[in-house]
């Protein structure tokens, strides 16, 4: 089907491309930016007046929880709450139960997600053997059955020793390796940042070298190995500090951050609020503005939701005994775009973050708008207030420290390969 | 930050405050729980105090019993063992003359089975009226405050390393009975303090008190991050920090400490943080040694000090009683009024 979507502020950070036109879509894919070819009949014609056409949102992070925790929830209900959330790709970690340490996990995901509205889901495949640290996953057959990249999830590694071996051997198919950078040890039952205000509650805390001593080591090897590596959710300013470092020497490293850690700290957690007990912490002010100034310089090349959806008793209970994750998926944009409104960096360079950022780091060729990509975007309605409310969530988890937070812009339609696939419901945008 | 719990039905919502007082005052700022002593504000310890101190002539005369609390009932739901606590507790109540129903939890099986909120829900169904809590986790007193029905009072018997208010109080009503005044004193908390819910809430009461000076005393490795923005000197020396103090407290030290690499020995530990005779001598003639017991006698403290003419520790015992009295016809009175 063609379609021709007209008189759209259409922004596209692959390229700086900021015009008032027309987008052209065939099939599945971008036919022309700007203004339509001669001779171009459209079946179909939207008028986007008002509206900002983006790339769909590329998310390095989203627990989908199936297979094994579908009473959290479920790839269908979460696809579509990425699709309302503006993300038209994700990224699935392995650490579901059982682990995607095998094709057979791996190809339950994609059926499921082909069964769901149209998200793009993708797969990391497990590094060692059911995560557990040990042995290394069988990285060939999960790379040929799919899998993007491996990573442990936030599972540690026996020893530094299996982290060299498994760099070396993932080295061998060319795929990246996704780390997180928590020494087990260091981080220990701690439950939030380790400071003033873990002190203040009696809460076991988790000191910053947890996230620097392991990060120092994952460098070490990726210097040793060559291996590309990306280090997942950094929290601390030393962390952002360290891989800018060693971005800067030619090491073949990049990191991301959870749009979280971008608005809240230990502060946060106030007087124990579960919706902020996540890992890794939420840490001080000092730390989430160095986060934001490498995000800003792009040593932060990707933000991501880190989407981990909980059923209510999992955040029922004394802070320390409950589930870490926010549910994230609705806010990674509004939270990004909210980035640009606070001055810390360009539209576009926002825009980036959340779509070539991310592409480049796993090799999609999706996330951006130019002639032949793949048609997944985003319309935008920059000019309706939106107050994240309970009722309007979309996904299964409700865990999230947003509510009430109100916004600047909406999500008005998510499209992906040319069709929508989500639309914001008429009533809601009178 | 909005409340994001899903609230008991019929539950209040906190009010807006400052924290973390909005949950345990009521709003003309009367206690309704007794969640932490963080936050309260000077004139209600002294209220706490002053009325302790009225319980405490009546516990020395030989019928020890008020109708204040009659027909009331109160749960002691204690999920981490404990013999003082839970006994002044049920002796405080009795003489207020409420009834008291004392369950015990092993946590280890309560986590299998019935969630903490199960729990809870189970015993509020038998028309309770206050809850006194001990929990092996932070934040467990105001997370049961926050989801108990309207109505019912919490008191925080102690939960993790953050807070066991009452002791505290009780150790401000011993040491204002020997010293008056708080604003001279100089007071040194000597131990354990990274894992003390006890230092936590003696530090907040000292300093609302307006104590001259607090001070705690340990090694690095037994410090929680950032201990010095609550409002003390930090000393590594127990020679230094004992220097011309008019209250010293000394903390337990639990075995495990050795265990999970914060201390070498006993040992060694007793050789530089033990209160012995000799290291008394270094404070005011007429400082008063504490403890929230049980001691760890040759560990923390010489036998000699612990029973030595210093030595309140069993003062403190008896005056729990008058203390948690006070906290419990207090939280009471905030309900009916």
């Amino acid at each position: 089907m063609s379609v021709l979507i007209e008189n759209a502020r259409i922004l596209d950070p692959v390229d700086g491309y900021d015009t008032i036109g027309s987008l052209c879509v065939q099939g599945s894919e971008i036919l022309a930016r700007g203004q339509a070819p001669d001779g171009f009949e459209p079946r179909r014609r939207i008028d986007a007046s008002g509206l900002w056409l983006i790339p769909g949102l590329i998310d390095l992070a989203a627990r989908l929880r199936e297979p094994g925790q579908e009473h959290k929830a479920t790839v269908a209900s979460e696809t579509l709450a990425a699709a309302s959330g503006g993300i038209t790709s994700l990224v699935v970690p392995p650490d579901t139960e059982p682990p995607i340490d095998s094709p057979a996990e791996v190809e339950l995901i994609n059926r499921r997600a082909r069964q769901a509205c149209g998200v793009r889901v993708y797969v990391l495949g497990a590094l060692t053997h059911q995560l557990e640290g040990q042995q290394l996953a069988e990285m060939a057959a999960l790379m040929n059955a799919g899998a993007r990249g491996v990573s442990n999830a936030n599972k540690p590694l026996a020893s530094l020793l299996v982290l060299r071996r498994a760099l070396e051997y993932a080295t061998t198919f060319g795929l990246t390796i996704v780390l997180s950078a928590q020494d087990p040890a260091l981080t220990g039952s701690g439950c939030m940042h380790e400071g003033a205000v873990s002190t203040r509650l009696g809460l076991a805390g988790i000191p910053e070298a947890a996230e620097t001593a392991a990060l120092g080591a994952i460098l070490a090897l990726v210097e040793q190995t060559g291996a590309r590596v990306h280090v997942a959710r950094l929290s601390t300013r030393r962390g952002a500090e360290m891989i800018a470092k060693a971005r800067a020497e030619g090491l073949p490293v990049s990191a991301d951050v959870a749009a979280h850690q971008l608005f809240l700290t230990e502060v946060d957690v106030a007087e124990y609020d579960p919706n902020c007990h996540v890992i890794p912490p939420l840490r001080v002010q000092r730390d989430r503005d160095g986060l934001r100034a490498a995000v800003a310089r792009g040593e932060i090349s990707a933000i991501c939701s880190d989407h981990q959806p909980h059923e209510p008793d999992s955040k029922l209970g004394p802070f320390a005994g409950t589930e870490p994750g926010i549910s994230a998926l609705e806010t990674l944009l509004p939270l990004t775009l909210r980035l640009v409104e606070d001055g810390l960096l360009s539209l576009h360079d926002a825009l980036a973050r959340v779509t070539t950022g991310p592409a480049e780091i796993l090799g999609f060729a999706q996330g951006r708008l130019t002639p032949g990509a793949r048609a997944d975007f985003v319309l935008w309605d920059p000019a309706t207030m939106q107050e994240v409310h309970r009722e309007d969530w979309l996904s299964a988890g409700h865990n999230t420290p947003f509510f009430n937070w109100t916004f600047s812009g909406q999500v008005r339609e998510t499209w992906v390969a040319g069709r929508p696939v989500w639309t914001r419901p008429s009533e809601d945008t009178a | 930050m909005t409340e994001t719990l899903i609230a008991h039905p019929g539950a209040r919502l906190p009010e807006p405050g400052p924290l973390p007082n909005r949950l345990q005052l009521t709003d003309d700022g009367q206690l309704r729980h007794m969640l932490t002593i963080e936050g309260l504000n000077r004139e209600l310890l002294t209220e706490i105090l002053d009325t302790a101190e009225s319980f405490a002539n009546m516990n020395e005369k030989a019928v020890k019993k008020v109708p204040l609390l009659r027909g009331k009932t109160i749960v002691n739901l204690f999920f981490e063992a404990s013999t003082r606590t839970r006994t002044t507790f049920e002796l405080a109540a009795k003489r207020l003359s409420a009834d008291v129903l004392n369950v015990n939890i092993n946590t280890s099986s309560a986590v299998k089975g019935e969630s903490l909120l199960d729990t809870l829900r189970n015993i509020e169904a038998m028309n309770v009226d206050m809850f006194v809590v001990r929990h092996e986790e932070s934040g467990t007193a105001h997370f049961i405050a926050r989801h108990v029905a309207p109505g019912i009072s919490v008191l925080n018997a102690g939960d993790g390393r953050h807070a066991h208010p009452t002791q505290a109080l009780l150790d401000m009503f011993t040491i204002r009975r020997h010293k008056g005044d708080f604003t001279k004193l100089k007071v040194a908390i000597v131990g354990d303090i990274l894992h003390s819910r006890v230092a936590r809430s003696q530090i907040h009461a000292l300093n609302i008190l307006q104590t001259g000076e607090v001070r705690v005393v340990a090694p690095c490795s037994l410090l929680p991050a950032n201990v010095d923005q609550l409002g003390v000197h930090v000393y590594n020396d127990l020679d230094a920090g004992l220097k011309d103090v008019d209250v010293i407290i000394m903390l337990r030290l639990q075995r495990e400490r050795m265990e999970h690499a914060h201390l070498p020995s006993e040992h060694e530990y007793y050789q530089l943080f033990g209160l012995t005779s000799r290291r008394l001598q270094l404070a005011h003639p007429t400082c008063l040694v504490m403890h929230p017991g049980p001691a760890n006698r040759g560990v923390e403290i010489e036998s000699a000090v612990a029973d030595g003419p210093h030595s309140v520790i069993l003062e403190q015992v008896t005056y729990g009683i008058s203390v948690r009295m006070a906290v419990m016809s207090m939280v009471m009175g905030a309900h009916q009024a």
